[in-house]
């Protein structure tokens, strides 16, 4: 069993400590198979950086953000009041998250429910670690890969965030390759909205589908995503295309802790 | 007698005017049928977004091509409007090109008018060519059979007869000009009408002057026509442009507002001090307690309203939305069309009920826009985007969706669990709580 040291805010609390920085796993970054081993890729990172970072462990419960999507509100707004009781109690000020639908909802709809904090995006968080040299990236193993990027919704037109995932792979000495709609036009995996937990609606064609075309186009050796449900909808469609055995979907964080042999 | 032509003209203003002026009242009226929502907060942003967006067009040129050539349009339209000014002069006072003491100036503006209309010209023909011959796709997708699909096309019609009034008009002119006929003193430079203008050679100068005359007429009236033609059209966009993209949702797009109204509920569960029996009496005994969600456009907030009327119906955001490009139903452009034509019959049942509006037994919800549409919005974002003048089609479908979620529990089974899930166990899937954690001690 390899050795990560996740602590919990509760044990930071019981030795009088506060972390720098507060990481919020999120639903699929917890429970999920595919998004768990971005998880820990994120840990190792941080762990190899030596920054003081907690979880909530037991004690996180989702954002709210599917129900909010699906419509409603009362739960949605029930989830976060409960959030923020957590989070206030613990003083939480600085708070990490790999999801970016986790990273929208506490950004942009806790503050007016009375929760107020500095919420960055793994990638953006990643990126300041770099530029303050506390971490080092090699290319590695992705040296002259080709590599192409799918924004997630959440992070780019959501958000507006869509140099510090680029910044990370150009560090690697991949060759960024860009889809023909990208950044502000970059077409959804098919995921959000809470599309995630239902079928979708009589049409011609999967969303995720259409955009594994997309990225395909490219011919790339990866697709790096940003996102756990972006990450899991390209990766169930480049099976449908048959190419599993030479594109990889691999989250950016995931590339990082991959060169370093983390 | 001298004076019958100011009077008519004048008449003829009057009328165009009014019913202009009656139009606006009522479009005013309809859009405050909508909520009440503030966005007057940093009003120097919004002042920024009006003047970038809506009068510099910046999210036009997104698409080159149809963005440059709109730009001609939209530059000619508004730059010939100064001539309409010295028309409107002329025409009550009996003057003849009454700005042409401005001598060399005007020589300036009547020229760069003419080269603007060619280019008005060439672009309207192109659009029309889009449109009608090259069929590109979001012009010829189904949310724009019957009306909207005419409109598309007389405006263009209307823009390119008006443009051919003024360069005709400009043309007798000159040639009476030269002649040094009556009072077609020389004023103004004609640098495309001039080619027009040997059209005229060997014609009887009266006529000529009977043709100038009819083309002025028929220009000032079909800028009148056109006036009162937009309250009936998607050209509405033209004026309402301005506030819409002022009154723009400021925020991150990806921030969707918090119900207050069900923050309160939620605060008074939530709070164990809370009297349940004391809870929060209307301060209206009255007071309808208001629906969570939108049903019908009345539900919806007056920018909403607003984003309606202002469509352009250009399809943009269509063109670029995951679940249409996909085949799925749901159209961005469509939920906007719907919500203007429902709020459009709303406000004539006002009109015909004495101002009040009587239950018609039907809603925007089913009606107009179904939930196999609704429920296929990922909402992503992307029309909202593309959007050229700032409309959110997301923030409608997202109301529509609270309120068949939040009024009528009527979410697909699978979200029903989904937020099952949620509730009782703190994730959309059925993991306990208590595992949250394990991923730490798993290989
Ligand atoms: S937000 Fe919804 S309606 Fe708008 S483009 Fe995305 S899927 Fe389509
Ligand atoms: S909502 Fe905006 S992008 Fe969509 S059709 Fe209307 S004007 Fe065009």
């Amino acid at each position: 069993m390899e050795n990560l040291t996740v602590p919990t805010m509760a044990e930071m609390l019981a030795t009088g400590q506060q972390p720098e920085v507060l990481f919020w796993v999120g639903c699929a970054g917890s429970f999920d198979d595919r998004a768990k081993k971005i998880t820990k890729a994120f840990v190792r990172i941080l762990n190899r950086a030596g920054v003081s970072f907690a979880v909530l462990g037991t004690e996180e419960s989702c954002t709210g953000d599917p129900a909010k999507r699906a419509g409603n509100e009362f739960l949605f707004q029930m989830q976060a009041m409960m959030n923020i009781e957590v989070l206030n109690a613990y003083e939480a000020k600085k708070i990490v998250t790999a999801c970016p639908h986790c990273f929208n909802t506490l950004k942009n709809e806790y503050p007016q429910l009375g929760g107020q904090y500095e919420v960055i995006h793994h990638t953006q968080f990643l990126k300041s670690l770099l530029d303050e040299g506390r971490l080092t990236i090699e290319g590695g193993q992705f040296k002259g890969k080709k590599i192409t990027f799918h924004d997630p919704c959440y992070l780019g037109r959501a958000n507006n965030i869509y140099e510090a995932p680029r910044d990370l792979i150009e560090k690697l000495d991949a060759e960024l390759v860009e889809m023909k709609r990208s950044k502000a036009n970059g077409l959804c995996c098919g995921a959000g909205g809470a599309q995630m937990f239902k079928d979708a609606e009589p049409g011609n064609k999967e969303v995720n589908i259409e955009r594994t075309e997309d990225a395909l186009e490219t011919q790339p050796q990866i697709i790096a995503a940003a996102c756990p449900f972006c990450n899991t909808m390209m990766t169930d469609g480049v099976k449908a295309k048959e190419r599993e055995a030479d594109v990889k979907v691999m989250d950016v964080a995931e590339l990082i802790a991959n060169a370093q042999d983390l | 007698m001298a004076y019958l032509d100011n009077i008519f003209f004048v008449i003829l203003l009057a009328l165009g005017g009014g019913y202009f002026a009656m139009n606006v009242k009522k479009l005013i009226r309809n859009i405050k049928l909508g909520r009440d929502i503030n966005r007057t907060d940093n009003p120097s942003a919004r002042w920024h977004n009006m003047a970038l967006i809506a009068l510099g067009q910046s999210k036009m040129v997104r698409r080159p091509v149809a963005g440059i050539l709109h730009i001609f349009v939209y530059v000619g339209f508004v730059i010939i409007n100064i001539e309409v000014l010295e028309i409107v002069i002329d025409g009550i006072f009996g003057t003849h090109r009454v700005f042409s003491f401005l001598g060399g100036f005007y020589s300036f503006l009547i020229g760069s008018f003419e080269i603007l209309a060619l280019l008005v010209i060439v672009a309207v023909v192109t659009f029309l060519i889009r449109r009608n011959i090259v069929k590109l796709k979001r012009f010829i997708h189904s949310d724009l059979k019957g009306w909207p699909k005419s409109d598309a096309n007389y405006i263009l019609y209307i823009e390119t007869v008006l443009m051919v009034f003024f360069l005709v008009m400009n043309a007798a002119d000159y040639h009476l000009q030269l002649l040094g006929f009556g009072d077609y003193h020389h004023a103004g430079a004609f640098p495309i009408s001039q080619f027009i203008q040997p059209i005229f050679n060997g014609m009887d100068s009266g006529v000529v002057m009977m043709i100038e005359r009819a083309v002025w007429w028929m220009h000032i009236i079909g800028i009148l026509f056109f006036l009162n033609y937009l309250y009936y059209s998607k050209h509405l966009h033209i004026l309402l442009a301005f506030p819409n993209t002022w009154y723009a949702d400021l925020n991150p797009k990806g921030q969707f507002d918090n119900l207050e109204s069900v923050t309160n509920e939620v605060k008074l569960m939530m709070d164990p001090n809370a009297d349940p029996f004391a809870a929060a009496p209307p301060a209206d005994e009255n007071a309808v307690p208001q629906k969570f969600g939108a049903q019908d456009v009345q539900d919806l907030n007056w920018v909403q309203l607003m984003n309606a009327y202002t469509c352009t119906e250009c399809g943009r955001c269509t063109s670029s939305c995951p679940a249409n490009i996909t085949g799925k139903k749901l159209s961005p452009r469509k939920i906007m069309m719907d919500t203007r034509d429902r709020l459009e019959e709303v406000g004539r049942n006002i009109d015909a009920n004495k101002g009040v509006f009587v239950p018609d037994n039907k809603t925007l919800l089913n009606d107009y826009i179904t939930p196999e549409e609704l429920w296929a919005c990922t909402s992503c974002n992307a029309c909202v985007e593309e959007c050229p003048v700032n409309i959110s089609p997301l923030s409608i479908i997202i109301d529509m969706r609270r309120y068949l979620v939040m009024e009528q529990s009527a979410a697909p089974m699978s979200l029903n669990a989904m937020m099952t899930n949620v509730e009782n166990n703190g994730a959309p899937w059925q993991y306990s709580q208590q595992d949250r954690l394990n991923w730490k001690n798993e290989n």
